[in-house]
C-alpha cells in the first residue's frame, strides 16, 4: 500500500479517556464508550491510515494520533425533502 | 520536559490555577462567601464603557445590525388575535454580524481583551455559534484560535447543525478539536489552555457578557428613535444566560427600565444532555432547557469560577416552546417575510408570536436575534436528520411533542402557544443549589442581599424561603 505523503491534509483520532477513566458524573450509556477526539492537520512525515502519526494543525500546533482520514471533507446538506414543510405559509394553507 | 500529571483528576484539581492564568482575572478578590460576590464590581473592573464596546465591535464588523419590522407576520398574528390585540413584532437581524450571529458581540470584546493582554491565541469550548464568532474575531485581531466542540455520538454521527458549526470555525482558520459526548470536554479545555497558554475566551467572562450589552443598547435606542417610546417587551433565547444578561443590561443603560425581559428556550425536558443515546435525538443543540434551566438555577456551573451571565438577575418571564413550533415559525418567516434564517435563532421569534397575541396592537415586542442559515444549519436538514434517527415527524397539535420521540409541526399559526415556565420555581431551585454550596445556617446579611439581587427579588422573600427550606 502506497504511503500517504508528508504534508497531506489528514484527520487523526485519539482516545482521550478509556471507559473506566471517564468522569464520575457521566450517565451510564455514555460511560460504556471511550472519550474520543479528532483533529485535522498536515501530516508531519509519510504515514499510513491506521498508523500513529504526527500532524501540524492549521495554527501550527503539533499533535499525534491515529491517522483515520485523508483530505477530510464535509458532506452535510439540506437533507431529504420534508413534505410537512412544503405548504406552510403558501396558498395551500390559506 | 513536562512532568505534569495529566490524568483527569489531576487536571481538574488544577482548575482554579489554570483559570486564573487563562482569563487574567482574580475571581477570589470579588468573593464575599462561597455563594456571594460583588457582581457589579467584577463587571465594572473590565473598564469597558458602552462607547468602548461599540467602537471595538465596529472595528471587527460587529453590531449596528438592522432592526426589521415583521409586517406580514404581525398581520398574520392580528388575524388570529382578539380585536385590538397583536403587538408589532420587530426583529434584530443579528445574522448580519461577522460570522452570522449575535455571538460575535461576545467574541469581539473577549478577543480584544486577549489581544490587549498579549495572549498569542484564544480558546473557546463550545458547539454553538460562539466558536465561529471567536474564530472570526481572532483572525481579525491576528490571534491563533482553537475551538473545542462536542460533535459526535459513539457511532461517530454528528448533528448536521454542529458539523456545520465546526466547518465554519475551520473556514476562519481555527484548529477544531472534535469530541464525542461528555462533560469531559472541560478536561480537554483545561488541558489545552495549560499546554498553549492561550486566553480562555469563555462565554461567561465579564468581557463576553459586556459584549452583548451593545445589543440591548442598540434595540432600546433604535425603538425610541423610530417609535418614540421604549419597547414593551424584548424576548431573548436563553441557554447559558449571557444573551439575556447582556441584552438586559444594555436595555437598562438605554433607559428601558419598564421593558419586560422575557426568556425563551426550546423545551427538551426528559433528554439527558450528556447521554450518548439522547445526543442525536434532539434537533436543537443550544437555546434549550437542557442549558436554560440548570444555568438559571445555578450560574456558577460555568467554565469560570464566577459566571458573569446571571439570567434570573434580569428575567421577568420565561417562556418555553417546542421544537415543532420553532420549525413551523422558521418556515413561516421565510414564506411571509422573505428572509431565511437559522432555526435556533428563531426560538424567541416563536414565543414572540404567542406573546404578541396577548399584547395590545400599539405595543412593541422585539425579538433580539437571528442567526445565519445554510447546509446543516437549516430546519429541513434538522428534520430530515431527526427522521433518519427514528424521530416521528408530523403535522398536528404541538402539545403532542415529546422531546426525543416526536416532533409535531403545528397545522396553523393559532396552535403556536408554547407554555409559561414558572420562574418562582426556578428561584427556589437556585436557593436550594446555593444551600448545597454554602450551608444555609452560615448565610449572613451579605449572602441574603446578594441572593435577593441575583434573583430579582427582595431580602424578605429570601428569608421566607430559607425558613421553608429549613422546614423540609
Amino acid at each position: 500500500m502506497a504511503s500517504i505523503p508528508a504534508g497531506s491534509w489528514v484527520e487523526i483520532e485519539k482516545v482521550v479517556l478509556n471507559p473506566e477513566e471517564r468522569a464520575p458524573t457521566v450517565p451510564d450509556d455514555t460511560k460504556l464508550t471511550p472519550y474520543k477526539m479528532w483533529v485535522s492537520g498536515f501530516l508531519a512525515e509519510d504515514g499510513q491510515t491506521g498508523e500513529e502519526v504526527r500532524i501540524q494543525t492549521i495554527i501550527g500546533r503539533e499533535l499525534s494520533g491515529k491517522l483515520v482520514r485523508v483530505n477530510p471533507s464535509y458532506s452535510h446538506s439540506f437533507g431529504k425533502v420534508v413534505p410537512e414543510l412544503l405548504k406552510i405559509g403558501t396558498r395551500w394553507e390559506q | 520536559m513536562s512532568t505534569r500529571d495529566n490524568s483527569y483528576a489531576a487536571v481538574m484539581a488544577r482548575k482554579n490555577e489554570i483559570m486564573k492564568m487563562s482569563v487574567g482575572l482574580d475571581y477570589a478578590s470579588y468573593a464575599h462567601s462561597p455563594i456571594a460576590f460583588d457582581y457589579e464590581c467584577m463587571m465594572d473592573d473590565t473598564g469597558y464603557t458602552i462607547e468602548d464596546i461599540l467602537r471595538i465591535q465596529h472595528e471587527t464588523k460587529v453590531g449596528n445590525t438592522p432592526l426589521f419590522e415583521l409586517r406580514n407576520l404581525t398581520n398574520a398574528v392580528r388575524k388570529i388575535s382578539e380585536p385590538g390585540k397583536g403587538a408589532r413584532i420587530l426583529l434584530k437581524d443579528e445574522a448580519a454580524n461577522a460570522s452570522g450571529s449575535f455571538k460575535a458581540r461576545r467574541a469581539a470584546v473577549s478577543v480584544f481583551e486577549a489581544a490587549t493582554k498579549g495572549y498569542n491565541g484564544v480558546i473557546a469550548a463550545t458547539s454553538g455559534n460562539y466558536g465561529a464568532a471567536v474564530a472570526s474575531q481572532a483572525v481579525q485581531r491576528g490571534l491563533k484560535c482553537i475551538v473545542i466542540q462536542e460533535v459526535y455520538d459513539s457511532r461517530g454521527i454528528g448533528q448536521p447543525e454542529i458539523v456545520e458549526k465546526g466547518r465554519k470555525c475551520e473556514a476562519y482558520g481555527a484548529e477544531v478539536i472534535k469530541l464525542t459526548v461528555g462533560p469531559e470536554l472541560f478536561y480537554i479545555h483545561l488541558l489545552t489552555l495549560e499546554e498553549t497558554g492561550f486566553f480562555n475566551s469563555s462565554l461567561y467572562t465579564p468581557f463576553a457578557v459586556k459584549g452583548v450589552e451593545s445589543l440591548g443598547w442598540e434595540i432600546g435606542n433604535e425603538v425610541k428613535d423610530r417609535y418614540g417610546k421604549t419597547p414593551e417587551a424584548v424576548i431573548i433565547t436563553h441557554a447559558g444566560g449571557g444573551n439575556l444578561t447582556g441584552t438586559a443590561r444594555g436595555l437598562l443603560a438605554a433607559g428601558c427600565e419598564d421593558t419586560r425581559v422575557v426568556a425563551c428556550s426550546v423545551d427538551l425536558s426528559g433528554l439527558h444532555m450528556a447521554s450518548d443515546h439522547d445526543f442525536n435525538r434532539k434537533s436543537f443543540t443550544t437555546g434549550h432547557t437542557g442549558f436554560g434551566i440548570p444555568f438559571a438555577t445555578w450560574p456558577d456551573r460555568a467554565d469560570v469560577p464566577r459566571n458573569a451571565a446571571r439570567s434570573l438577575r434580569y428575567m421577568d418571564e420565561y417562556h418555553l416552546v417546542t421544537q415543532g413550533e420553532v420549525f413551523y415559525i422558521t418556515e413561516l418567516l421565510t414564506k411571509l417575510e422573505g428572509i431565511e434564517r437559522g432555526p435556533a435563532g428563531n426560538t424567541s421569534l416563536t414565543a414572540a408570536v404567542a406573546l404578541a397575541r396577548q399584547m395590545d396592537e400599539d405595543e412593541i415586542i422585539v425579538v433580539q436575534e437571528t442567526e445565519y442559515t445554510g447546509a446543516g444549519k437549516h430546519h429541513n436538514s434538522q428534520l430530515s436528520f431527526a427522521r433518519e434517527n427514528g424521530i416521528e415527524v408530523r403535522r398536528g397539535d404541538p402539545k403532542d411533542n415529546i422531546p426525543g420521540k416526536t416532533i409535531v409541526i403545528p397545522e396553523q399559526l393559532d396552535q403556536v402557544w408554547g407554555k409559561v415556565q414558572d420562574i418562582e420555581q426556578l428561584r427556589k431551585s437556585y436557593l436550594k443549589n446555593a444551600a448545597r454550596q454554602h450551608p444555609l445556617s452560615d448565610w449572613d446579611e451579605g449572602d441574603v442581599g446578594f441572593l435577593a439581587e441575583d434573583l430579582k427579588t427582595d431580602m424578605s422573600w429570601v428569608r421566607q424561603q430559607m425558613q421553608e427550606i429549613n422546614g423540609e
